[in-house]
């Protein structure tokens, strides 16, 4: 079965003549919920980032679904089924909820209807505030609305950059429970994480990244249960 | 749990009942009926708090509770609309954000500030205070800042050597990842030799691993003497190090008292804490259909 | 085309006065904005002041030429102190905005005829070298110096000698002052002025400085300026600022001898191409006249600016990772 997302000894980066990713691997099967961890640096958000086009790859290979998507730029990738929620700046501060929403159906706006609904059921608190002005929501409430723009073009694979980031307790429970939910509606995911043990409770399969390279990869279960993984990435101060 | 040695907490920091406003037995700060709006919307509207000395309080509470507004207040950096506060028993309305820091206040910032543009060990002597070559008469006259320019040196390169940043100190700063840009920025707030450190979010973006040896400067800074008032969202982080957590919402503090008082408020588990605190989310979310029993704690 | 003439001059270009003029006004950009991060686009404004300071002080006011230029150095103290405290408090584009508005407003003051007992207006002033002794001053006797394409009578020699000491002077104290820990406090304001403020120091106080020093060299550069030619309204016009803002680019903004460097390649270029275009249209190269083709060499400034900006911001000298424009 061919894989979702295959990446094969990636290289990439952003100053010339520095390398951020130095022959990474990842691949993610349909249906699975991938997630990413590792010290700072280590290329996380850039492996991402190669994945989405924005980032030059020096080296390796990309294929979504056994194409090859090196060099294609993210509005191609968005419109072969890639969706993209960045850390920061990821929502459009100056319009309405529902404005964003509209945005991400952007190159398909007449399916624009049928997909608010669908994105509604999910986060109904959207659905009750559509004319509020996102910038005035709260860190949660944002993540939110990128989450749900993000959906509008019913990607079948999702590439999430640290959901939880500056988000309350409470508030990352609910955006990891709604990636698990978008999971199981059969979006694939791969999610980047500096919250390691929650991104592992709810994962598939993960990889630690170090330096730019695969270091460990297994299920979610196995990581986070194996002290190596526990004493060099994850901290002790956790359960 | 883990095996490190659980940080000694300070006790006896209040005087009467562990609620929103209440006195504390030596404080370092004081603030009073300070309120801060943007626009109609009350950002801070805090009636009383004061901040223990030489002990470290967490200020939690969801987004938009008005925790980093408020720290912006007490800091300097913004003016409230009404309200006054103190700083070691002096009034500290309309004292700009710089001479604040002159008198022993250093703060981080949420959003990073190492100055990319220099070096990681020119970031760090930016931190020392008095320094003679920063007057422009005397920079002109070397043989007046060198010695004292070298001593700065030496101090910082030792923070950098704690911090582990010390192989990093020609490399600008540009070139740091974000989780080694935030120790940096709090290596250079401890070249000001503060009396109150103030951190916003000093966590965020670190690696868990990493968190550990973080926390244990920030315990170091209460062995030497200072006190601490961080804003985080890392409920572990708060648990193990904070003597006393003080909770925000809309504006206001709802709840005051020692971390464990506190986070098991039911009123703070539900605006803030989120009732799956200690269990796994794989099993919320029914991702794992066994319960692992050999899960150790 | 006479190649002889249009290579002598040329090469006469890489020193002359005005080279000398434009390279401390650059100097003093480099301070603002190479350094400060200050965006200052009234330099010309600043010149002005050191130029009829100067020649004002001289024969309006009997001064001797060294009070003269004393006086024109103040004059530039006082305008930077009089920009900076309104507007150093403000987002730098509103310094933008004001430095240009302010160094017309200069100018337009010493074209009208109100005052023009003191200023000449239009017509400018001269003679203030005799009258205040700078020509007295001249230490070399007459006759001619140098050799080729340097030959200097003795008046420019003087000059010459003594912008390049100016200059040198100059050059060391930005030097001095930038690698010392003023300078390094200057830097980080430059980049995030939240952040200094933190560590506790008083950034209007050294935004001001800066403001300040700049403006001190600007004003140096006219009066150098004005002891080699006269003092007319019609020199410090804004496009002015822009040949010293391109001269500033080219050799790396934040660089201690970017700017000098920079001038020399700027005037010795606008000499090369100030000799060659009308040659080139004279032999019907350009489809224009000689003096059309002259003024063309404007349109290469602007294009040469623009692409330096885009392609290469750091200049010559400069470090692309201090000074980029796209952050």
């Amino acid at each position: 079965m061919t894989r979702v997302v295959d990446v094969k000894n990636l290289t990439a980066g952003y100053l010339p003549g520095v390398n951020i990713l130095n022959e990474t691997n990842l691949y993610a099967d349909k249906g699975e919920l991938i997630g990413i961890i590792g010290p700072n640096g280590a290329g996380k958000s850039t492996l991402l980032k190669s994945v989405f086009g924005l980032v030059k790859v020096r080296g390796g290979s990309i294929t979504l679904n056994g194409e090859d998507i090196v060099g294609q730029k993210p509005n191609q990738l968005v419109a072969k089924g890639v969706g993209y929620i960045p850390q920061n700046n990821n929502v459009f501060q100056s319009l309405t909820i529902e404005e964003n929403l509209q945005m991400g159906v952007f190159q398909e706006p007449k399916n624009y209807a049928e997909r608010l609904e669908f994105v509604v059921s999910i986060f109904d608190e959207l659905g009750k505030r559509l004319k509020q002005r996102a910038g005035s929501l709260s860190g949660g409430e944002r993540q939110m609305v990128a989450m749900g723009r993000a959906l509008m073009m019913n990607p079948s694979v999702l590439l999430l950059d640290e959901p939880s980031a500056g988000l309350s307790p409470v508030r990352q429970d609910e955006a990891f429970l709604r990636v698990s939910e978008i999971n199981k509606a059969g979006v694939t995911c791969i999610m980047v994480e500096q919250n390691a043990r929650r991104c592992l409770q709810i994962a598939d399969r993960g990889y630690v990244l170090d330096q730019g390279k695969d270091a460990v990869t297994g299920t979610g279960r196995e990581l986070l249960n194996d002290p190596q993984v526990v004493g060099l990435y994850l901290g002790t101060l956790g359960t | 749990m883990s095996n490190n040695d659980a940080p000694q907490k300070s006790t006896g920091l209040h005087i009467g009942e562990a609620k929103p406003g209440c006195k504390k037995t030596d404080p370092m700060l004081v603030i009073d009926h300070v309120k801060k709006s943007f626009g109609g919307l009350t950002a801070v509207d805090v009636d009383h708090l004061e901040i223990p000395k030489n002990a470290i309080t967490a200020l939690i509470g969801p987004n938009g509770a008005g925790k980093t507004t408020l720290f912006n207040l007490l800091t300097g950096f913004d003016t409230p609309d009404t309200g006054a506060w103190e700083f070691m028993g002096t009034s500290l309305s309309g004292v700009p954000s710089y001479k604040v820091a002159q008198l022993g206040q250093v703060r981080t910032f949420q959003l990073t500030k190492a100055l990319s543009l220099l070096t990681v060990l020119d970031n760090m002597k930016l931190g020392a205070k008095n320094q003679v070559g920063e007057s422009i008469f005397r920079a002109l006259f070397p043989g007046s800042w060198r010695k004292q320019d070298a001593e700065i040196e030496v101090k910082a390169l030792e923070l950098l050597k704690r911090f582990k940043l010390d192989t990093k100190k020609a490399d600008f700063a540009a070139s740091l990842s974000g989780g080694q840009r935030k120790l940096l920025e709090m290596a250079r707030a401890l070249m000001t030799d503060p009396v109150l450190v103030m951190l916003d979010e000093p966590m965020a973006g670190v690696n868990p691993a990493l968190t550990q040896s973080l926390l244990g400067h920030v315990l170091d800074l209460k062995k030497e003497g200072m006190t601490v008032l961080f804003v985080e969202h890392d409920m572990h982080m708060v648990r193990h190090i904070a003597d006393w957590v003080v909770v925000m919402a809309e504006g206001k503090v709802v709840a005051e008292g020692p971390p464990e008082t506190v986070m098991n408020e039911q009123a703070v588990i539900d605006a803030y804490l989120g009732a799956h605190q200690d269990t796994d989310l794989g099993v919320v979310t029914g991702r794992i259909s066994i319960i692992d029993e050999e899960k150790d704690k | 085309m006479d190649w002889g003439t249009i290579i002598n001059n040329t090469l006469a270009g890489l020193l002359t006065p005005t080279t000398i003029a434009f390279a401390l006004a650059a100097l003093g950009l480099a301070m603002h904005f190479g350094f400060a991060g200050l965006l200052n686009f009234g330099i010309a404004g600043f010149m002005a002041i050191g130029a009829y300071g100067y020649a004002i002080s001289v024969l309006t006011f009997g001064f001797p030429w060294w009070g003269g230029m004393i006086v024109g150095i103040i004059g530039s103290i006082l305008f930077a102190i009089l920009l900076g405290v309104p507007t150093l408090r403000l987002r730098g584009d509103y310094l933008a905005i004001v430095t240009i508005a302010a160094a017309e407003i200069v100018r337009l003051l010493f074209l009208t005829t109100a005052f023009t007992d003191v200023t000449g207006s239009a017509d400018g002033l001269f003679g203030y070298n005799n009258a205040g002794g700078f020509t007295d001053a001249n230490p070399f006797p007459p006759g001619s110096y140098g050799w080729g394409p340097w030959t200097y009578n003795s008046e420019t020699l003087w000059v010459l000698t003594f912008g390049l000491g100016v200059l040198a002077v100059c050059v060391w104290f930005l030097w001095a002052l930038m690698r010392s820990p003023w300078g390094r406090v200057i830097k980080g304001i430059r980049e995030d002025e939240e952040a200094i403020r933190a560590l506790g120091k008083n950034v209007f106080a050294y935004k001001l400085q800066a403001l300040i020093i700049g403006g001190i060299f600007g004003g140096m550069g006219g009066i150098v300026y004005a002891a080699f030619a006269n003092v007319s309204p019609g020199v410090y016009v804004t496009s002015i600022t822009f040949f010293i803002w391109t001269s500033l680019l080219l050799g790396g903004a934040a660089t201690i001898w970017g700017p000098v460097i920079g001038a020399v390649i700027f005037w010795t270029l606008q000499a090369f191409l100030s000799n060659v275009l009308p040659e080139l249209a004279l032999a019907g190269i350009l489809p224009m006249t000689g003096i059309q083709a002259a003024t063309l060499r404007y349109v290469l400034v602007g294009i040469g600016l623009m692409l330096l900006v885009i392609y290469r911001p750091q200049g010559i000298f400069g470090d692309k990772r201090e000074l980029t424009f796209v952050k």
